[in-house]
C-alpha cells in the first residue's frame, strides 16, 4: 500500500486525518490520491474500450461478419471512440496532470484540492452513467461526433408511423455533459495552479516540459468544452422540445452541429496529444542524459499548436462543400500545423543525438511514441489537401490515421509516463523484462492493426459499416488487422501482470531512481502527503541536476519527516456529494420528455446541489 | 507583485502557506479563467443567433410584422420586441454594476451601512431584471412565440434564457454575501470574497452589453 510509509509515522502527525479505509479515499482531497482514483477509474474504462474494438475486430475478421448485428456493431463503434477519448486517455492524462503537476512545480497541492475531488467524481459518476446505457439496451449509437441529423431526429411527437427514437443518444447528450463539467472544473484548477503555485523562482520558462503542453491542454479544455455544451444544449432541445437548431424542415441546419462539434472537436485532438508530448520531453532528455534541446522552440510549438488548433476545425468537414475559400482557408491553417509539431519532433531527434541512452522501457515507449506520431502526422498532413482528403473521407485510411496519432502518440505516450513514473507513485519499479515483452507486442501489435487500415482505406473500404462482401480484397488484411488487435490486448495483459507482480513484491524504488531532472525527484517514493515539507528554491529547468551536480554527482536519499506544522487541506465528503447532486439533476433530463414525474428528480437533484455547495463553501477548507 | 518581490528578496522569509507565484490571489484568477471559458460559452450562442438571423420559416419575428400560426391558422402577427421595457432593464442591470463596484468599497473600507446599502440595491436590481424577463418571455409566449415556434424563438430564447440563469445565480451568490453581511461575517479583510462575486457580476452584465444591441437592436 502506498500508505504504509504514512502508518509508521502516524503519531508524528500533527492533525489526525484517517490514512487508510474507504472513507479516507471517499474523503480525500489530496491530489496524489484523487491522481492514482483517476488512473485506476480511467484504465478500467480503457479496458472497456478495448474490449469494444476486440469485438469490432472479430466483427470484420472476415467477409459478411455475423458476429453482432448493424445495430450492435454502431453501439459498438461509438462507444469504443466515445469510451477513448473521454474516459481513458483525457483521464490518464488526467491522472498524470493531478500527480505530477503539483510535485514538478514544487507545489504542496492543486489550487483547488476540493474541486479537485470533485473533478473525478463527477467524472467517475458520467462515466458509469453514460455505460449504463448497454444495461437498459440502449447504448449510444451515432458516432463519437454525434451528427446531425442522425441524431437530432425529434423524439416529439412519435406516431406509430414514426415512433419515438430511443434513449441511446439521450445517453451520450447527457453523458458528456456530465463528463465536460468534470473537465472544466479540472481545468481551471490545474491552469490556476499552474500560473499561481509555481515554487519560488520557477519563472514560467523553467517549468518542465510536460507542465508546459498540461498548461497549454488546461487552456484548450476551458475554450474548447463550453462550446460543444452549447451544442449539446441544441441537441437536447432538438430531440426533446421540437426546436430546429439542427434540422432542415424548420429551416436549421445540419452542418451547424458538425462546424460547433468540431470547433470543440479539433482542439480535442491536441487535449489529447499534448500530455504524451509533455511526457516524451520528460523522458527522452532523462534517458539520454541531455537537457531538452530547443527548450523555448518546444514551449512556443506547443502554444502554437494549441493557437492555431482552433482555426483549423473545418478540415473535418471538406465532404460537405464548404466551397472553394473555406476550403483553401482550412486547408493552409492545417498545413501550417505541420510546422511547430515538427520542429517538436526535430528537437525531440536532437534531444536524443549524440546522447547516452539508456534503453528503458519508458525510454522505448516514447521513442516509439515519436516515431509513430510521425506517421500519423503524415497521414494528416495529407487530409489537409482537401481534394485529397474527398477521397479518404469516410475510408479506413482515416481511421489509420488517427490511431496512429492517438494510439502511436497518445497511447504510446501515456504508458511511457506509466513506466516512468510508476516508482515515484508507488516506490516500486516495474519489471523491466516485462516491460521490454509489453513494448515489443504492443509496438508490434499496434502497427499489425493500423498500418494495414492504411491500404484498406485506399482501396476504399468504408468506415462504420459493419460487414464488407466477400471479392473486394478486404479479407487478408482484415485478418491481420484482428490478429494485430489481439496481440495488443495481450500485451496490456502483460502489462497487468506486471503491475500485479510490482504490487506483491518489495518497495524497492529510490527517491530518484532515473537521475531525473525535475523536482518530483527530490523527495521520497512515494511522497509523503505534503510533498516539499520546504518549498523548493528553483533556479533553472532542470533544478534536480543542479543539486545533483552541486553534490558532486551523489545525492542521499531524502529523509522522511513529521510535517510538523504543515497545513494540509481537511478531508471533504461534500466534493462527492456536490458530484452526486451534478449526476441527479443532468440525469434526470434523459427522461425530460415524460412530464411532470422526472421534473420532480430534476429538482431534487438541483436542491441537492445546493445544499451540498453552501455546505462545501462554509466548511473550513484547513 | 510585491509578494513576489518579498519572496525573491530571500528563502526563509516566505509564508509558505499564502504562497503564490504572482501574488495574486488564487480564488480570483480561477474566476478570471471561469469568465475566459464562459466568454466561448456566450460567444456559442450568440454566433448561433446571428446564424440564424432571418433564417425563420414562419413569424412570429423580432422586428417585423409577418405570417404566424396562431390558433391553427395562418395569419398576420406583429412584431415581438418592445425596445422600451427591454432598455431600461438593461439599464437597471449596468447600474447594477455600479452600486455593487460601491458595495465593495463599502466592504473593503469597513463601512458597514454602505455594503449593505449599495448590495441590497445590487440585489434588487438583478432581481427586476430576472423579472423583466420573465415578464417578456411569458408576453411573447402568448403572443405566439413558444420555444420551438422557428429558429428566432428557439436561438432568442436559448440565449437569453441561459443569461438570465447567469443573473439569477448571481443574485443567489450576491444574497449570500448580503446576508454574511447583515450577519456581520463580511469585515475588511473578508472582502475579496465579495470582490469575487462582483466579478462575475460584472461579467454577466458585459454579456448583456453584447446582447442587447446584437438580440434587440440590429435589424
Amino acid at each position: 500500500m502506498a500508505t504504509s510509509v504514512l502508518e509508521h509515522r502516524a503519531p508524528a502527525m500533527p492533525h489526525a486525518h484517517p490514512k487508510t479505509g474507504l472513507w479516507s479515499w471517499i474523503t480525500t482531497v489530496d491530489h496524489k490520491r484523487i491522481g492514482i482514483l483517476y488512473g485506476a477509474t480511467a484504465f478500467l474504462f480503457f479496458l472497456l474500450g478495448g474490449l469494444e474494438a476486440l469485438i469490432i475486430r472479430l466483427q470484420l475478421t472476415g467477409p459478411n461478419g455475423k458476429l453482432v448485428d448493424p445495430d450492435t456493431y454502431n453501439a459498438l463503434f461509438t462507444m469504443h471512440g466515445t469510451t477513448m477519448i473521454f474516459l481513458g486517455v483525457m483521464p490518464l492524462s488526467a491522472m498524470f496532470f493531478n500527480y505530477f503537476i503539483p510535485l514538478q512545480i514544487g507545489a504542496r497541492d492543486v489550487a483547488f484540492p476540493r474541486l479537485n475531488a470533485f473533478s473525478y467524481w463527477v467524472f467517475l459518476l458520467g462515466g458509469i452513467f453514460i455505460n449504463i446505457s448497454f444495461l437498459v439496451g440502449a447504448p449510444p449509437d451515432g458516432g463519437w461526433f454525434g451528427y446531425a441529423n442522425l441524431t437530432s431526429s425529434r423524439v416529439i411527437p412519435s406516431t406509430a408511423a414514426a415512433p419515438a427514437p430511443g434513449l441511446n443518444i439521450d445517453f451520450w447528450v447527457i453523458g458528456l455533459q456530465i463528463l465536460g463539467i468534470a473537465s472544466i472544473a479540472a481545468a481551471l484548477n490545474f491552469f490556476v495552479t499552474i500560473v499561481n503555485l509555481r515554487a519560488p523562482g520557477m519563472k514560467m520558462l523553467r517549468m518542465p516540459m510536460f507542465v508546459w503542453m498540461s498548461f497549454v491542454v488546461q487552456v484548450l479544455l476551458l475554450l474548447a468544452f463550453p462550446v460543444i455544451t452549447v451544442a449539446l444544449i441544441y441537441l437536447m432541445m432538438d430531440r426533446n422540445f421540437g426546436t430546429s437548431f439542427f434540422m432542415p424542415d424548420g429551416g436549421g441546419d445540419p452542418i451547424m452541429w458538425q462546424h460547433l462539434f468540431w470547433i470543440f472537436g479539433h482542439p480535442e485532438v491536441y487535449i489529447l496529444i499534448l500530455p504524451a508530448f509533455g511526457i516524451a520531453s520528460e523522458i527522452l532528455p532523462v534517458f539520454s542524459r541531455k537537457p531538452l534541446f530547443g527548450y523555448t522552440a518546444m514551449v512556443f510549438s506547443g502554444i502554437f499548436i494549441g493557437f492555431v488548433g482552433f482555426g483549423v476545425w473545418s478540415h473535418h468537414m471538406f465532404a460537405t462543400g464548404m466551397g472553394p475559400f473555406a476550403d483553401t482557408f482550412f486547408s493552409l491553417a492545417t498545413m501550417v500545423i505541420a510546422l511547430p509539431t515538427g520542429v517538436k519532433i526535430f528537437n525531440w531527434i536532437g534531444t536524443i543525438w549524440g546522447g547516452s541512452l539508456r534503453y528503458t522501457t519508458a525510454m522505448m515507449m516514447a521513442i516509439a511514441m515519436v516515431a509513430l506520431f510521425v506517421i500519423g502526422g503524415l497521414s494528416g498532413v495529407m487530409h489537409s489537401s482537401a481534394p485529397a482528403d474527398l477521397q479518404q473521407t469516410d475510408t479506413y485510411f482515416i481511421v489509420a490515421h488517427f490511431h496512429y496519432v492517438l494510439f502511436g502518440g497518445a497511447i504510446f505516450g501515456l504508458t511511457a509516463g506509466a513506466y516512468y513514473w510508476w516508482p515515484k507513485m508507488f516506490g516500486r519499479l516495474l519489471d523491466e523484462k516485462l516491460g521490454k515483452a509489453h513494448f515489443w507486442l504492443m509496438f508490434l501489435g499496434m502497427n499489425a492493426t493500423f498500418f494495414p487500415m492504411h491500404i484498406l482505406g485506399l482501396n476504399g473500404m468504408p468506415r462504420r459499416v459493419y460487414s464488407y462482401p466477400e471479392g473486394l480484397n478486404f479479407e487478408f488484411w482484415n485478418l491481420i488487422e484482428t490478429v494485430g488487435a489481439f496481440v495488443l490486448a495481450f500485451s496490456f495483459l502483460i502489462f497487468l501482470v506486471n503491475i500485479i507482480k510490482t504490487w506483491m513484491g518489495p518497495r524497492n524504488a529510490p527517491a530518484d531512481p532515473w537521475h531525473g531532472a525535475t523536482l518530483e525527484w527530490a523527495i521520497p517514493s512515494p511522497p509523503q502527503e505534503f510533498n516539499f515539507p520546504k518549498l523548493p528554491q528553483v533556479g533553472s529547468s532542470v533544478p534536480q541536476w543542479d543539486a545533483r551536480r552541486a553534490a558532486g554527482g551523489h545525492l542521499p536519499e531524502p529523509a522522511l519527516v513529521s510535517g510538523e506544522g504543515i497545513h494540509m487541506p481537511n478531508p471533504s465528503f461534500w466534493p462527492l456529494m456536490a458530484a452526486i447532486g451534478v449526476n441527479l439533476t443532468l440525469g434526470s433530463l434523459l427522461f425530460i420528455r415524460q412530464l411532470p414525474y422526472w421534473y420532480g428528480l430534476t429538482l431534487f437533484g438541483a436542491a441537492w446541489l445546493f445544499v451540498s455547495v453552501y455546505k462545501w463553501a462554509f466548511e473550513p477548507a484547513h | 507583485m510585491a509578494q513576489a518581490a518579498t519572496a525573491s528578496a530571500g528563502h526563509g522569509e516566505i509564508d509558505e502557506h499564502h504562497w503564490t507565484s504572482t501574488g495574486l490571489d488564487t480564488r480570483k484568477l480561477a474566476i478570471w479563467g471561469f469568465i475566459g471559458s464562459e466568454c466561448l460559452f456566450f460567444a456559442s450562442l450568440i454566433a448561433t443567433y446571428l446564424v440564424y438571423r432571418g433564417k425563420s420559416l414562419v413569424g412570429p419575428l423580432p422586428h417585423t410584422e409577418s405570417q404566424c400560426m396562431m390558433h391553427g391558422k395562418m395569419q398576420a402577427c406583429e412584431a415581438i420586441f418592445e425596445i422600451p421595457l427591454v432598455t431600461f432593464g438593461t439599464a437597471v442591470l449596468l447600474f447594477s454594476s455600479l452600486f455593487v463596484v460601491l458595495a465593495l468599497y463599502g466592504a473593503q473600507k469597513g463601512d458597514r451601512k454602505m455594503l449593505i446599502t449599495w448590495l441590497s440595491a445590487t440585489v434588487l436590481c438583478g432581481l427586476f431584471f430576472v423579472g423583466m424577463q420573465v415578464y417578456e418571455f411569458y408576453h411573447f409566449f402568448h403572443k405566439g412565440l413558444g420555444y420551438s415556434t422557428n429558429l428566432f424563438s428557439s436561438t432568442f430564447y436559448t440565449l437569453t434564457g441561459f443569461h438570465g440563469s447567469h443573473v439569477t445565480l448571481g443574485v443567489i451568490w450576491l444574497s449570500t454575501m448580503l446576508v454574511l453581511a447583515l450577519r456581520g461575517k463580511l469585515p475588511p479583510e473578508k472582502a475579496l470574497n465579495l470582490e469575487l462575486a462582483a466579478l462575475y457580476w460584472h461579467f454577466v452584465d458585459v454579456v448583456w452589453i453584447v446582447i442587447f444591441p446584437v438580440v434587440y437592436l440590429m435589424r
